[in-house]
């Protein structure tokens, strides 16, 4: 039984035939998907512009209620799931609030509300944590300036410590790197290897930019409306297909196999 | 209660009748507590929501004087279902939140107009409540100040972590399960609720001015959110003294100078913050 338990990880998100459109569009976006993501494992979801990433995060995260299909976030639908803390998300955007004085230390401690509850003021333990997640984007020196006064990849890396102040247990990030110096990069990538390795936490990355966290990858899923390969980078890059934000032999690839 | 304290206390001039302490007290409460809505409103781009609703609360007066029950408890009635119909507007995407309070603005005032003519005779004493008459303000009306007060303190002590996380990110805030949507209706009802306090310290013309100049004046000078609460409690209570204080040296309308010193902060504040960025420069 142990044995068992210690082999056979926890499901933490999945999707059974997931379908959706917009509006009386007769092409869905996000057409019968069906994927699993369990602790520990660090997956990205790649695909060209407009291939339905960002819609199929905003399913699994309970954001959008599906035409057809099933999505279970720990094991509950996502949108009436109530142990929220377990999920850490960092959505796609560049700016943050652009002219609200507001701190580092600010901002990552309203990632730590769905833990500590939001009526509550934080305690110790609480203080500790956000402590933490800012020292794991390498933004401590920073903690009490302005956010606005933050280049674009540290303000990312606040968002990053924002979602890792509820010490998840599956962390989503949308687009996280887009337009970062390489600096933030590096800090991003070994901040989430932290997670998975130290942390066991499993995480989904959705990017362009999979260059820098390519060997750290347990599966990519590549999608185009539906999934069309779901396995080690080294199968895409077997197929001749890199990671990184240039090649355009990704987009070519799937073209091929259509 | 609250008035014969005041009543014993030996202030200095121009603070030491009764009248102006009574108007001290109400002043300082909507002065701390006005911004405290206010710095949310701002940032969610619905700075005039208060002016909206001042127009709504003029409706409540007037329904008030004509059904004879006292115009406060009317207008807090039309104040806070106003309050919830915009966000509901705005909620729901039916309309953007310039025409949700361009609706609110016109028939408010229309519906007000319409009220205070059937209300005859009683019209006259609309003129507190559009213009604010701080000097008359009775005990009672310090007690209900002083309740609303706490109401807002406890709220925003209890929600404003929410409100902080659903303006900065209200997607993230969402996903988190953080009540983003019963923040922004307590929001809109705690601003429905100040406005009917404020209407006697400052009438409802005026009303969100104490929400937002205090704001913009703090948002100049602050380097987080908590300094830029502060800061704003701050500058809301100073206009309210220099505001009384200038009504009572000049005999003036002490609405109109308790907003005009909080503009003059703001404006002195942007000229001294223009100053020292041209020196750094």
């Amino acid at each position: 039984m142990f044995y068992a338990r210690a082999i056979v990880k926890d499901t933490l998100l999945e999707a059974h035939h997931l379908s959706f459109a917009y509006g009386a569009e007769p092409t869905p976006v996000v057409d019968d998907v069906s994927l699993v993501l369990r602790q520990g494992e660090f997956v990205a979801l790649a695909g060209p512009n407009g291939s339905g990433k960002s819609t199929l995060l905003r399913l699994l995260l309970g954001l959008l209620a599906p035409a057809s299909g099933e999505a279970r976030l720990f094991g509950a639908d996502p949108r009436s799931l109530r142990e929220r803390a377990r999920l850490g998300y960092v959505p796609q955007r560049h700016v943050l609030a652009p002219d609200l004085p507001v701190t580092v230390e600010e901002v990552v401690a309203t990632g730590r509300l769905a833990r500590c509850g939001w009526w509550r003021r934080p305690r110790a333990a609480d203080r500790v944590a956000i402590d933490h997640a800012i020292e794991s984007v390498g933004l401590t020196p920073e903690t009490r300036r302005p956010v606005l006064e933050l280049s674009g990849g540290q303000q990312q890396r606040v968002l990053i410590a924002r979602a890792l102040a509820s010490e998840p247990e599956l962390l989503v990030l949308d687009e996280p790197v887009a337009g970062v110096d390489a600096e933030s990069q590096r800090l991003f990538r070994d901040s989430l290897v932290h997670l998975v390795e130290e942390h066991g936490a499993a995480v989904l990355l959705v990017s362009h930019e999979l260059g820098a966290v390519a060997a750290d990858l347990d599966r990519v899923l590549v999608m185009k409306r539906s999934i069309k390969f779901d396995g080690p980078p080294s199968g895409l890059e077997a197929a001749g297909v890199s990671l990184g934000v240039h090649a355009d032999d990704l987009p070519l690839w799937l073209e091929a196999i259509e | 209660m609250s008035g014969i304290v005041l009543a014993a206390l030996d202030l200095p001039w121009p603070f030491e009748r009764e009248y102006m302490q009574l108007a001290l007290a109400a002043g300082l409460v909507v002065g701390a507590s006005a911004p405290l809505i206010g710095v949310f409103l701002v940032q969610q781009r619905m700075a005039l929501l208060g002016d909206g609703i001042g127009h709504l609360a003029f409706a409540g007066v007037a329904a008030g004087l004509l059904l004879e029950v006292w115009p406060v408890w009317s207008a807090l009635v039309v104040a806070a279902l106003g309050a919830l119909v915009i966000q509901l507007l705005r909620r729901r995407g039916t309309t953007t939140s310039d025409l949700a309070l361009a609706l609110i603005f016109y028939g408010g005032i229309a519906l007000g107009i319409v009220l205070v003519s059937r209300a005859g005779a009683g019209s006259v004493n609309v003129l507190p409540y559009l213009f604010g008459s701080i000097l008359t303000v009775e005990p009672g009306d310090v007690r209900l100040v002083v309740a609303v007060g706490i109401v807002i303190v406890v709220s925003i002590t209890l929600l404003g972590r929410v409100l902080l996380a659903s303006v900065l990110d209200e997607e993230a805030a969402r996903v988190a399960g953080l009540p983003v949507d019963l923040a922004s209706c307590m929001l809109a009802v705690l601003t429905a609720v100040t406005v009917v306090a404020a209407m006697r310290v400052v009438g409802v013309l005026l009303v969100a001015a104490l929400m937002v100049l205090p704001v913009a004046s703090s948002r100049l000078l602050a380097r987080s959110f908590r300094s830029t609460v502060t800061i704003a409690v701050g500058v809301g209570i100073t206009s309210v003294v220099v505001g009384l204080v200038a009504a009572r040296e000049w005999s003036l309308a002490p609405g109109g100078t308790i907003v005009l010193a909080a503009t003059a902060v703001f404006a002195i504040t942007a000229i001294a913050r223009g100053r020292a960025r041209r020196v750094a420069v």
